[in-house]
């Protein structure tokens, strides 16, 4: 029997009592370890090789890669889709469900199908809007949100039953997120709709990226208030900027991220920007991980997958375990392309 | 070519599809398990989605399992459920899956599921679906404009119904699907051999080419009393009165459903502008194997 | 209209509490209602129930009112028609993501529920919309599942 970390990243792992998945995300955040996951932004071709390569980066750092839903709501390949050709090739993922394209029954369908292809982890987003996106005349869906979202899944796997009431014979073992955005209005809301959806079934959370350590601070001392961090196992959003220009970009342009000015002014009057917000992410990393209750971060880094690696290494935060053993190539992605 | 399915359409062997609807469960291995005794005899295997408008696994999960267990499939894809921006995402999933077949079709309201408080999206039709697997296929863009790389490789699918020929009518709903792109056309039931004839000749009549794969849904029929079901809730089902006959006073039903299928099938084979068999039973997949293997039609194929 | 509604979030306590005495006195109503018929009344009260929450709201008459849950802020003015919202998108200002010009429905909602005597309403998770009950009166439905749990609810008719 071989030892865990030799094992695939994705591998099935023996269900432990009290567990709900056979991944590796929840065995880490369960055993109390501070645990890390990175965002993988799927290529705009349906080329599985671009997946891989970036999957590869990613995974020698994170104990599972999340894979975007047509975020921004441009098409990219179906979440379905990556998240099969990852597993098939040994990597431990997170598999992002958004509401705006598909309905109840879509969505439930999905969620077997995901469970089929060996997905241990379901975060259950909203979704972007479409205006945002190439195709702005698509149809919202929205049928569900996150929240009945989240309470549909755990009757899946739960109750073994559809919304519908009808059987499902083999229920999904999945580990189920949501989101959270502490860093914009209503602020003094934020944890307590975080306890709604933990209500619903939340098991884990990921934020959206922390520049403002204080307001971080605030809402994590309101969660432990609520008890909710004992509940739910919470991991923060963080992430690389490149420059003060694209930090204020991203500051106007994208709503949900917040930059404190601080931020930006440190990032302006450094030398090399670029470097300087590669240890601006690792100094908050460092920051974030001495906050009670916040058992992770989610690194997210758009189209720099190495500058993740790079960031996840030098704060050190795996250094306790190995994601997956050096020098071996993850499952069988050669034999697949 | 994309597959099985195609190079015997285009060899010009008599195809033989069959159906299967993914199961209500998390996990892979029952999805092959329906259809395991069909590997060998079936072309191809469509896998549903949402059929009835209820849930299921979804078509392009169970799909790619069966192509990564032997059996080639079609995905079918509905346009209730999902907008446009899901539907190219999915259909870059499954080329990327090695799924080579696609059926598109509307799909049932969802008033006639166990769900009818869904939202019902129908953000685009089977014309546009068509034609946007055509230019992702042909031309490796997005309607957006980006471009897919590599191309998408699918042989494109298209829904009919043969329906007693009236004065006046025409078929525009499938001379339109096939000027969209279509490349095969699986059709609804049809056990009325003299009414498929009419049809045939009435689609020559009004200018769909000759060399347009049609295969012609057909299948064992349960009992007398599923029969009649179909007459009375299938639309454009009738499955003929000797038939029914004969299913009623069978003392094994099941063995007469299958010896009816495969004098259809037969007889079928033998018409010219049928290209192939769809064979559609609800549960009962092992009897599709054995209506396949007892009707002899693989054996009179061309060398591979 | 948009300056109603945001009027009526300003204002829901007091919105509130003419909904504690109209619901009652639809429930006390029920004898009548019943005898001249709920399916006789129901394209009257959906007339009435457009036109005045229409007016309050900006309904879009989804058949399920969860007003007195979300601080008096129709739930189906979000873009992205949230029954828990927010979503992450808000914008610094309060703003909606999909329309920057409109307040954001849901920080309306909590503003709204914070002047609520029951605004902990709020924190309840709301099902899904059955879209199967779009266009039909809300305040009849109401009134049947309070006096008649068990009956079936009036779904429109298949057009």
């Amino acid at each position: 029997m071989s030892p865990d970390h030799l094992l695939d990243p994705g591998a099935p792992l023996p269900l432990l009592p009290g567990h709900s998945s056979r991944g590796r995300l929840e065995r880490v955040l369960r055993s109390g370890k501070f645990a890390v996951t990175a965002e993988l932004n799927p290529p705009d071709s349906a080329d599985p090789r671009e997946v891989y390569e970036r999957a590869l980066v990613l995974s020698e750092v994170c104990d599972a890669i999340n894979a975007t839903d047509a975020s921004g709501a441009n098409t990219h390949m179906s979440s379905v889709g990556i998240c099969s050709l990852l597993t098939r090739a040994g990597y431990a993922v997170v598999m992002q469900i958004s509401c705006r394209d598909r309905n109840r029954i879509a969505i439930q369908g999905d969620v077997l199908g995901a469970a089929a292809m060996g997905v241990a982890n379901i975060l259950c987003l909203t979704g972007d809007g479409v205006q945002a996106g190439d195709q702005p005349g698509a149809k919202p869906v929205f049928d569900l949100d996150s929240t009945s979202l989240l309470e549909t899944i755990r009757t899946m796997r739960d109750e073994k039953r559809f919304l519908s009431g009808r059987k499902i014979t083999v229920p999904p073992p999945v580990f189920i997120g949501a989101a959270a955005n502490p860093f914009v209005p209503p602020y003094d809301y934020r944890a307590l709709h975080m306890g709604k959806k933990i209500a619903a079934g939340a098991q884990f959370i990921q934020t959206q990226y922390c520049y403002d350590v204080p307001r971080l601070r605030e809402f994590m001392a309101r969660s432990r208030d609520l008890g909710l961090a004992e509940k739910c196992f919470i991991l923060v959003g963080v992430g690389p900027l490149a420059s003060g220009k694209a930090a204020r970009w991203m500051r106007a342009h994208v709503p949900g991220i917040h930059i404190p000015d601080d931020v930006i002014k440190r990032l302006e009057g450094a030398e090399n920007q670029k470097r300087e917000g590669k240890q601006l992410c690792i100094d908050l990393i460092q920051e974030i991980r001495e906050i009670e209750g916040v058992s992770g971060v989610h690194v997210m880094a758009y189209r720099q997958e190495e500058i993740v690696s790079e960031v996840i290494t030098a704060s050190g935060i795996m250094r306790d375990r190995q994601a997956r053993s050096q020098g071996r190539r993850v499952g069988k992605e050669k034999a697949t392309l | 070519m994309t597959g099985q399915l195609e190079s015997v359409l285009r060899r010009g062997d008599f195809a033989l599809t069959a159906e299967t609807t993914p199961p209500d469960a998390g996990t892979a291995a029952p999805v092959v398990a329906r259809v395991a005794c069909l590997k060998g005899l079936a072309d191809a295997v469509n896998v549903t989605d949402g059929a009835g408008a209820r849930a299921h696994m979804s078509a392009l999960a169970a799909a790619a399992v069966l192509a990564k267990n032997g059996i080639e499939p079609v995905m079918q894809m509905t346009l209730r459920d999902r907008n446009r921006l899901a539907l190219q995402a999915d259909l870059m999933g499954a080329g990327a899956l090695d799924v080579r077949n696609i059926l598109c079709l509307r799909g049932d309201d969802v008033t006639a599921g166990d769900q009818p408080e869904a939202k019902a999206v129908f953000d685009i039709d089977t014309l546009t679906l068509v034609r946007t697997a055509r230019a992702m296929r042909d031309d490796g863009l997005l309607p957006a404009g980006r471009k897919v790389e590599p191309r998408l490789r699918m042989f494109i699918g298209v829904a009919d119904t043969p329906l007693e020929p009236k004065p006046g009518w025409r078929p525009d709903g499938l001379l339109a699907k096939l000027a969209a792109g279509a490349d095969f056309v699986q059709t609804q039931y049809c056990f009325d051999v003299g009414l498929l004839r009419r049809y045939l000749a009435a689609l020559a009549d009004h200018g769909v080419p000759d060399n347009v794969f049609l295969i012609i849904g057909i299948g064992p029929i349960a009992s007398a009393r599923a029969a009649r079901w179909m007459n009375d809730n299938l639309f454009g089902v009738s499955v003929p009165a000797p038939i029914v006959e004969r299913l009623e006073k069978a003392a094994d039903p099941r063995a007469e459903s299958i010896r009816i299928c495969v004098e259809l099938m037969q007889e079928i084979a033998e018409i010219p502008g049928v290209a192939g068999a769809h064979l559609m039973a609800p549960r009962a997949e092992e009897a599709i194997a054995e209506a396949i293997d007892a009707s002899g039609l693989l054996s009179r194929r061309k060398a591979a | 209209m948009y300056a109603v509604r945001l009027w009526s979030v300003r204002n829901a306590r007091l919105l509130e509490r003419v909904y504690d005495l109209f619901e009652p006195a639809l429930v006390r109503l029920h004898p009548l209602l019943r005898r001249i018929g709920y399916d006789r009344l129901e394209k009257p009260m959906e007339v009435v129930e457009r036109s005045v929450k229409g007016l309050l709201f900006d309904c879009q008459m989804c058949g399920r009112c969860a007003l007195s849950s979300t601080g008096m802020s129709c739930p189906m003015n979000c873009p992205k028609s949230l029954r828990n919202g927010p979503c992450g998108g808000v914008r610094l200002n309060g703003h909606c993501e999909v329309k920057p010009e409109m307040k954001c429905v849901w920080v309306q909602a909590w503003e709204g529920s914070r002047r609520m005597d029951e605004g902990d309403k709020i924190l309840e998770c709301q099902k899904p919309v059955d879209h199967s009950l779009k266009g039909t009166s809300a305040w009849l439905r109401r009134t049947r599942e309070l006096v008649e749990p068990a009956a079936e609810p009036v779904k429109k008719a298949a057009s």
